[in-house]
């Protein structure tokens, strides 16, 4: 089994008649996702690529019982979409967007305390378990079914990382993007926590980056609760401070958020950090024979 | 986005916060005309500059009368200000701010910011005020005390009275420090802040608060509903490459090697700069081209690249994903032509049809070196500037 999107998602798309929306509809599709309906509001009635486009999410859950959003609209509209998705009982939520205001954010993760919904992302490349299901807008083909989890706060390190892992024949049960912003929805922490439930799961790579301290607090989790092996890599240890490095989370304010403390944390855990991006893969092969 | 501490102090006294008199001046005769409006000496004169540190750098002063203020503006209006901040090429320093000298009986410090892990703001006060926050928040801790502010009730009075009632006030200074907590949060939560910091905030000897330093950071993400920020924004605090990528949507950070990287996405750019200096070398800049690169995006980051005269070498490194490595390196032979490259240039290329890709690359008759992996482009590209 994989971890929060399968065979049983039924995918809706929010903002499926815009550019990216139809565009990567189109690429879900092909890859044999089940996207189930698409929501515009005020273009119910039309279809793209054959999937039917509602005016809400209610109405998207009703006729079509869609268990699964997947975001494309533009910033200043997707805390509300978040937000719909989660009213209308949406279990996996999936922000694409980039660019949410960060009070934004608060605000909805103070809406989803109450709600049953998980959130991933914003600004994030989605979530894919390899062979069943994608849910985001990465490139499919570079993804074998496997045992290795993928958690990573950006985007093409993680296509970088994962092809490594599927030329070594290793695979992964399920690959998630959580976002490069300050305030996302699901953690390190949460998604260890799906991954040491999941039975085809055997070892985890995290992929961390400057900012915030989500890499300390997952360092501390996995030295109590995770038993599976961990292998981590941390981007920006040139990064300079007080500079927003491409995503708004990654940046270093003052001396806190940096990569050599975030690597002195997990180190002291006891859990393997690799210095160079281009052995991740042999590192997860070596760690899971053991 | 970053503004001055003058900005700053407009939109506290927009909010009813109490800051010394003064103003901003442009040149020596302004210095001096602002002080003549302040009234009788001293006077404190300040760099204006995106750079915390300036009274350490020599960028703050006192002057006891209006010769003084012409005499000290002149030596700091046009100097290169070099504080921690400020990286190793500093700031030079453009306008000053000229306000009253206060007689100062305490400083404190108050700050809001997003705390990222509970997800909402966080009220911070300390009666260190004056110092580095961090320094203070590692050496003596209980010095600082916070408040969480839930979102759907926001900033409660209370907690106002917790924070208030944490700091060495004098009774009558208790009802002014809560109209400045309380106002701080309203302009934070109205303005879509990521930092609004009050640091000193002083309790003078005639018994005032005033908030003696300020600085505010506004959310870039939430730029879109404040248009009028965007007067606030002063370009000659900005690479003038960084506002050139800007204008093209290129996330480009000037840094302070001589290797030019171009990289698509933001978490790999990062990767490539820290690869780089494994094997030696110096990145030159961060350059994110974003995921769906193509040879327009290319072309325009190797301009913006090339504008920079340190640049000795430049390393590319894409993986192709949705868009394909047999789009990408059409891209980047398009984009070569287009563009007189006369460096030497390292592409690594990785991911979906890297066979085909790399094939069109050395058949395009470019003058360059492909290189099979990251580790080996970084190696040669840091040997190629260390020769040179």
């Amino acid at each position: 089994m994989s971890i929060l999107v399968g065979k049983d998602s039924r995918i809706l798309v929010h903002g499926i008649t815009g550019r990216e929306g139809s565009f990567h509809t189109q690429q879900m599709l092909s890859y044999g996702t089940n996207v189930v309906a698409g929501m515009t509001p005020g273009k119910a009635g039309q279809t793209v690529e054959g999937v039917p486009v509602y005016h809400t999410v209610q109405d998207a859950v009703r006729e079509q019982q869609a268990n699964c959003s997947i975001i494309f609209v533009p910033p200043a509209s997707a805390a509300d979409s978040i937000m719909e998705a989660a009213a209308a009982g949406i279990e996996v939520i999936v922000c694409i967007t980039e660019g949410i205001p960060t009070l934004d954010m608060v605000r909805v993760k103070h809406y989803l305390k109450d709600k049953s919904s998980v959130l991933i992302g914003p600004n994030c490349p989605g979530i894919i378990s390899p062979g069943t299901c994608k849910v985001g807008i990465m490139p499919g083909y570079i993804f074998q079914p496997g045992s290795v989890g993928v958690i990573s706060r950006s985007g093409t390190l993680t296509y970088e990382v994962v092809d490594q892992i599927s030329k070594l024949g290793l695979g992964q049960s399920t690959c998630i993007g959580i976002g490069g912003d300050p305030i996302i929805g699901l953690s390190f922490i949460d998604l260890l926590s799906y991954f040491a439930q999941d039975e085809q799961t055997q070892g985890v790579v995290l992929i961390g980056e400057i900012g915030g301290t989500a890499e300390e607090e997952a360092a501390r989790f996995i030295q109590g609760h995770f038993s599976k092996p961990v292998v981590t890599f941390i981007a920006g240890q040139t990064a300079p401070p007080g500079r927003r490095m491409g995503h708004a989370g990654a940046i270093i304010s003052g001396k806190s958020g940096t990569a050599q403390e975030k690597m002195a944390s997990l180190q002291a855990a006891g859990i393997r950090v690799v210095m160079d991006l281009t052995k991740v893969g042999e590192a997860v092969a070596e760690v899971m024979k053991n | 986005m970053k503004i001055h501490e003058y900005q700053a102090k407009t939109l506290l006294t927009k909010y009813g916060i109490p800051v010394p008199k003064g103003n901003v001046a442009f040149s020596v005769e302004g210095a001096a005309q602002v002080s003549r409006e302040i009234g009788p000496p001293p006077y404190i004169i300040k760099a204006q500059i995106h750079a915390g540190g300036r009274g350490k750098g020599g960028g703050v002063k006192k002057a006891q009368g209006i010769n003084e203020v012409e005499k000290v503006s002149k030596a700091i209006l046009g100097m290169t200000l070099l504080t921690h901040q400020t990286g190793p090429e500093g700031k030079k320093v453009r306008k000053v701010l000229v306000e009253e000298g206060l007689e100062i009986d305490k400083e404190f410090y108050i700050s809001i910011i997003i705390d990222r892990a509970k997800a909402c703001p966080v009220i911070m006060v300390s009666p260190a005020g004056g110092m580095d926050i961090e320094e203070v928040a590692e050496k003596t801790p209980h010095l600082i005390k916070r408040e969480w502010i839930d979102p759907e009730v926001g900033f409660q009075p209370f907690q106002g009275r917790n924070l208030i009632y944490s700091l060495p006030l004098s009774a009558p200074m208790i009802k002014p420090g809560l109209t400045i907590l309380n106002q701080s949060y309203k302009l934070f939560e109205n303005y879509d802040c990521s930092l609004l910091e009050i640091n000193p905030l002083v309790a003078t000897k005639d018994g005032r608060l005033v908030a003696l330093d300020a600085k505010i950071t506004f959310d870039d993400n939430a730029l879109f509903r404040h248009k009028e920020l965007h007067e606030l924004l002063d370009p000659d605090e900005q690479d003038p490459l960084e506002l050139e990528a800007n204008r093209h949507n290129l996330n480009y950070i000037r840094l302070n090697g001589n290797i030019g990287v171009m990289v698509n996405g933001a978490g790999l750019a990062m990767a490539t700069m820290d690869i780089i200096k494994l094997y030696g070398g110096e990145p030159a800049n961060f350059l994110d081209v974003g995921g769906g690169a193509n040879a327009e995006t290319i072309a325009r980051g190797f301009q913006i690249i090339l504008s920079d005269d340190r640049v000795q070498a430049i390393l590319i490194n894409t993986f192709g994903g949705i868009l394909r490595c047999d789009v990408l390196a059409e891209g980047l032979i398009e984009a070569a032509h287009k563009v007189n490259i006369k460096v030497p240039l390292i592409i690594r290329l990785e991911g979906t049809n890297v066979e085909k890709g790399r094939e069109m690359l050395s058949q395009s008759g470019l003058d360059f070196l492909v290189a099979q992996t990251m580790g080996e482009a970084a190696q040669k590209i840091s040997q190629l500037v260390m020769k040179t």
